[in-house]
């Protein structure tokens, strides 16, 4: 009679490459969550889809609020999207870095900001849309 | 057949520069290397006044200041992260990809060795742009010394239009006549003379050389480099099994570090001390991680883990190469407004050195093996650490000159560029 079997082992023994610093080998009962473990969610990753090709640049001014962007926020900038009407994009006119909308209107384009006192800026031959504003981050408490 | 290319940034600190700050665009700049000594970038404006690499700022000035050329200190944070940018966008352009500097890359477009591969790296070259706003040039060959030369007259040569290749045998032999030896990549001021007495003055003349004549003349290097010039890559690699065993010294501090430098002064001494401990073993290693931690029991402060492994490549025992690894280790991982109590550098991927696969361009690592044990030397002499390369620091409170650093744009909230709205 055997009291004591010998099982093949279900799983392969291979080396594993641990993860630095992060594992630990507890001493006492292991986690019931052990199995089920996810990454922490990672707000960068949701807010840039190719980081490659992102910038992330400081709102200065007010022209936007009315599209719900203020004074010191964040917005992440693409340039890897094409840039279509509607879009908020971040131009160089005459050398200056700015952010409006883009709308088409007259057969022609415009910067057009979202704020009372602003002008819309007609997109000229010295123009360069720069990228896409494809996200806007903000703290509401430090 | 193999096909390589080269893909190369124009001027590539003055564009990374560039890419945000517009009022630098269309004027002379040039960019200081550390302490603001020399000048180290050129936009081509610059490079028209007359200003050469390596000038002394400082004797220099007064042509810069007559002629409004704008200098700024480097800004190695923003050139790393824009270069990890313009590799990422090649990427999918390339089976692989081999990182040779700060700004040239080399692929392997065997792959795509069946389309047009003009209009292959233009579209590279236009996705590089879009991403990162950086200008290329592509140099395309069946080997790495003729990519290299290629990029270069791609570069100079208006006709190419900023790509050219040099698969065709023809034009390969065209651009070769006409390009001067010394320019050849991975021939020293030496061996241009020597070749120069033996009346060889271009690439083709160098790749008409016998491989044996190569050999008597100069090294084993300068044999394989004729041999790539005739279209034979010379990927000697010995494959040879790595015994996968590591090292690590790791230490804690007596004073927690809370700023780059200190913590760097602290790395830099594990990694001159695992370099000691290899060379000991005579051993070379093909990985290194560092690593650095708060501490994890003082749970009210930010706590944050810091690692990074690094490939070295050739395999090295080299302390330098190792803190240069490690310093790239600590800028890419280290967060500010944390206290570190804990720091490390391991070794990996450890093979005997004598059998350490060999590549092409190594520059002169007999040099380097004598500088090594010299160093060895004086610090079994006179006690550890008597010898040790600046970066270590002397005394800690050391700072970079830096007087015109440009924000580092990219990898810092509080530096990001403004956009006014």
């Amino acid at each position: 009679m055997h009291l004591l079997t010998l099982h093949e082992l279900p799983f392969a023994l291979e080396p594993m490459e641990a993860r630095l610093l992060v594992e630990t080998t507890p001493a006492g009962f292991p986690s019931p969550a052990q199995d089920d473990m996810e990454e922490p969610i990672d707000l960068a990753a949701w807010l840039i889809d190719n980081p490659a090709a992102s910038y992330v640049m400081r709102v200065s001014g007010h022209s936007m609020t009315g599209a719900g962007i203020y004074d010191g926020d964040l917005v992440v900038v693409s340039r890897a999207v094409e840039a279509r009407v509607g879009d908020i994009v971040v131009a160089l006119v005459d050398g200056e870095r700015t952010m409006k909308r883009l709308r088409r209107r007259d057969g022609r384009f415009w910067l057009v900001p979202e704020a009372e006192g602003f002008k819309p800026i007609p997109v000229g031959e010295t123009t360069e849309i720069w990228g896409v504003v494809v996200a806007l981050a903000r703290r509401c408490r430090r | 057949m193999s096909v390589i290319a080269l893909i190369d940034c124009n001027n590539y600190y003055v564009s990374c520069e560039r890419a945000f700050d517009d009022s630098l665009v269309g004027v002379p700049v040039v960019v200081a290397s550390n302490n603001d000594g020399c000048a180290i970038a050129r936009s081509n404006e610059a490079k028209a006044l007359g200003v050469r690499m390596g000038d002394p700022i400082h004797l220099i000035r007064g042509r810069l200041d007559k002629h409004g050329v704008k200098v700024l200190s480097s800004n190695y944070a923003l050139y790393g992260d824009m270069q990890r940018r313009v590799v990422a966008a090649v990427e999918e352009f390339a089976g692989d990809v081999e990182i040779y500097s700060i700004d040239e890359t080399f692929l392997d477009l065997a792959p795509f060795g069946d389309r047009d591969l003009v209009a292959h790296a233009n579209a590279m070259r236009h996705q590089v742009r879009r991403w990162t706003t950086i200008p290329t040039c592509v140099g395309i060959a069946p080997t790495k010394t003729l990519a290299k030369l290629a990029n270069a007259a791609a570069k100079k040569n208006p006709l190419f239009d900023g790509v050219a290749d040099l698969r065709d045998p023809l034009l390969r032999d065209w651009v070769l006549d006409r390009f001067p030896v010394a320019d050849v990549w991975g021939v020293g001021r030496a061996t241009a003379a020597k070749l120069g007495q033996l009346g060889v003055a271009t690439a083709g003349q160098l790749r008409d050389l016998q491989l044996k004549q190569a050999r008597a003349l100069g090294t084993v290097v300068l044999e394989r480099l004729v041999a790539e010039l005739q279209g034979v890559p010379a990927s000697a690699v010995e494959v040879v099994e790595p015994q996968r065993k590591g090292m690590a010294v790791t230490r804690s501090f007596g004073v927690p570090a809370t700023d780059r430098e200190t913590l760097m002064g602290a790395v830099a001494q594990y990694a001159m001390r695992a370099g000691e401990k290899l060379r000991s073993h005579e051993l070379v290693a093909g990985q290194l991680t560092v690593f650095f931690h708060t501490n994890r029991f003082k749970t009210d402060a930010p706590q944050h883990q810091g690692a990074r492994r690094m490939r070295l490549r050739p395999m090295t025992s080299d302390s330098m190469e190792l803190l240069a690894a490690a310093r790239r280790g600590v800028e890419a991982a280290w967060r500010d407004g944390h206290a570190y109590t804990k720091a490390g550098v391991m070794l990996d991927d450890l093979v005997a050195a004598e059998l350490r696969p060999r590549t092409l361009f190594e520059g002169d690592l007999e040099r380097r093996d004598r500088l090594m044990s010299a160093l060895d030397e004086v610090n079994g002499r006179f006690g550890r650490f008597t010898a040790v390369p600046a970066a270590q620091g002397f005394e800690r409170g050391w700072r970079m000159r830096a007087e015109n650093r440009s924000p580092a744009y990219t990898t810092r909230i509080a530096e990001v560029p403004l956009v006014k709205v």
